[in-house]
């Protein structure tokens, strides 16, 4: 509280002497040099005013900002910006690069895939045929083979029955002949008449028939 | 008087210069010029001189600085406004780095000086009359004049968006220069109650606890201020430029 109270004390006369004709200004110079000097002791010997609206500080202040800040906008506009927005400009097209790169890749990678689908699909429908058509042949052989054998068999089989037909004849001409020597023989037998042998075999005949 | 909040806003003298009568002396304050400029252009150098493609950290600051600007003025004032970005940038950057080189004790602070942020105020202001009468000729002045007023009003609207134009470089130079000169009294002020309590004794040393934690408190609010009173007076800029592009509201 005192620091501010002195402050004050010390303030008054200096912003009354703010006011001070603008005629000082040309006296500052020397004055000022003597507050730099002096500046432990307070600001009444300061230039008098209140720093930041000394007007004796102004030609100083705007030539050196303007030497200072013109250099810097010069230095950023010739250097600072052009690199920088290089720098951004690059990475922004190595990104659109690397991005549409990756989008190739992944466009390849899809062919790939499909080209890969579809192969398989080719190969799966090229199985089937093979099967298909080992299967067709297969089937026909066994077909042919099977057409083969059966010809045979009834080829052997017709030539048994022939066999048995004929087998069946003669042993049924035999029938006849014994039929008649039976019939003779019982004829002769109960009779004691030779019969002659057409009359007999002409009797069998009848009956047999 | 070592206490004198006053003290640190003092032009000394370093280098006396004299030309027509007028004192254009090397002084603490052009120190402090120099050194912003150096200080920013130093940085902005060095940190992207490697041009990674994978920024490092301090690159990183120096790009998110330009594409926040950048952002800033596209959002103002279109693409159009580009062409300004160097000002901008160079306004933004050099109030930035001024504000915060004062925050550092002992150091004086540039745009503590009503003189300096009034200067840029009146370059903001300049820039956006000169432009706008190079691009529009008189049709810059249709910026006094908003469409779809009624007859009536236009004197009065006139006269109105006169004094608001004429007010622009003061409220501009003045909010930065308040705001700094403030800001470091209230700091120097808080800081002499705890050189000034610590010297009546004991009892005096536990009560300055309080203002020594004010006063880092404010320190952190300062930070806060320096950025932020760059970025406004940035902001404002580009609003300023976009009437000089398209004076037509």
């Amino acid at each position: 509280m005192f620091v501010t109270s002195a402050y004050a004390q010390e303030a008054q006369p200096a912003e009354g002497e703010s006011h001070a004709p603008a005629g000082e200004t040309h006296a500052a110079p020397a004055d000022a040099q003597a507050g730099e000097t002096h500046t432990e002791t307070g600001i009444e010997h300061g230039g008098g005013a209140f720093p930041p609206f000394d007007p004796s500080n102004y030609p100083s202040q705007l030539l050196w900002l303007a030497i200072t800040f013109g250099l810097f906008y010069l230095f950023l506009k010739k250097v600072i910006v052009p690199r920088i927005g290089g720098i951004l400009e690059v990475r922004h097209d190595r990104i659109a690069q690397d991005l549409d790169q990756a989008a190739r890749m992944k466009e390849d990678a899809d062919a790939a895939v499909a080209a890969y689908e579809q192969e398989l699909a080719e190969a799966r429908a090229n199985a089937n045929t093979i099967g298909q058509t080992a299967r067709d042949s297969a089937k026909a052989d066994a077909e042919v083979e099977r057409k083969k054998v059966e010809a045979e068999l009834d080829g052997k089989m017709a030539e048994a029955e022939k066999r048995i037909g004929g087998i069946k004849s003669k042993a049924m001409a035999e029938v006849s002949n014994i039929a008649e020597e039976t019939a003779t023989a019982i004829v002769q037998q109960l009779t004691g008449t030779k019969v002659d042998k057409p009359t007999v075999a002409a009797a069998v005949k009848a009956v047999r028939n | 008087m070592a206490n004198d909040p006053i003290h640190q806003f003092q032009i000394s003298k370093w280098i006396p210069i004299e030309i027509g009568g007028y004192d254009f002396s090397f002084t603490n304050s052009s120190a402090f010029m120099v050194a912003t400029a150096v200080v920013a252009g130093a940085f902005l150098f060095l940190t992207t001189s490697s041009r990674g493609i994978v920024p490092g950290r301090l690159q990183s600051v120096a790009e998110m600085s330009y594409e926040f600007v950048a952002n800033m003025l596209r959002d103002a004032a279109g693409t159009q406004g580009m062409r300004f970005f160097p000002f901008v940038f160079s306004l933004f950057m050099f109030v930035l780095v001024a504000n915060l080189i004062g925050l550092f004790p002992y150091f004086f602070t540039v745009t503590s000086h009503i003189i300096v942020t009034f200067a840029l105020a009146i370059l903001v202001i300049g820039t956006v009359i000169i432009y706008g009468f190079m691009k529009h000729g008189f049709g810059f002045l249709k910026l006094f004049v908003p469409q779809g007023v009624p007859g009536i009003l236009v004197p009065l609207v006139v006269l109105i968006e006169v004094i608001s134009f004429l007010s622009r470089p003061i409220s501009l130079s003045v909010r930065l220069f308040a705001n700094m000169l403030a800001g470091h009294i209230t700091l120097k002020v808080f800081a002499g109650f705890v050189t000034s309590l610590t010297a009546l004794g004991a009892a005096g040393v536990a009560g300055s606890i309080l203002p020594l934690g004010m006063a880092v408190a404010i320190t952190a609010l300062e930070f806060l201020v320096a950025f932020l009173q760059a970025y406004v007076f940035a902001v404002l800029t580009c609003m300023y430029l976009n009437d000089a592009i398209h004076p037509g509201h």
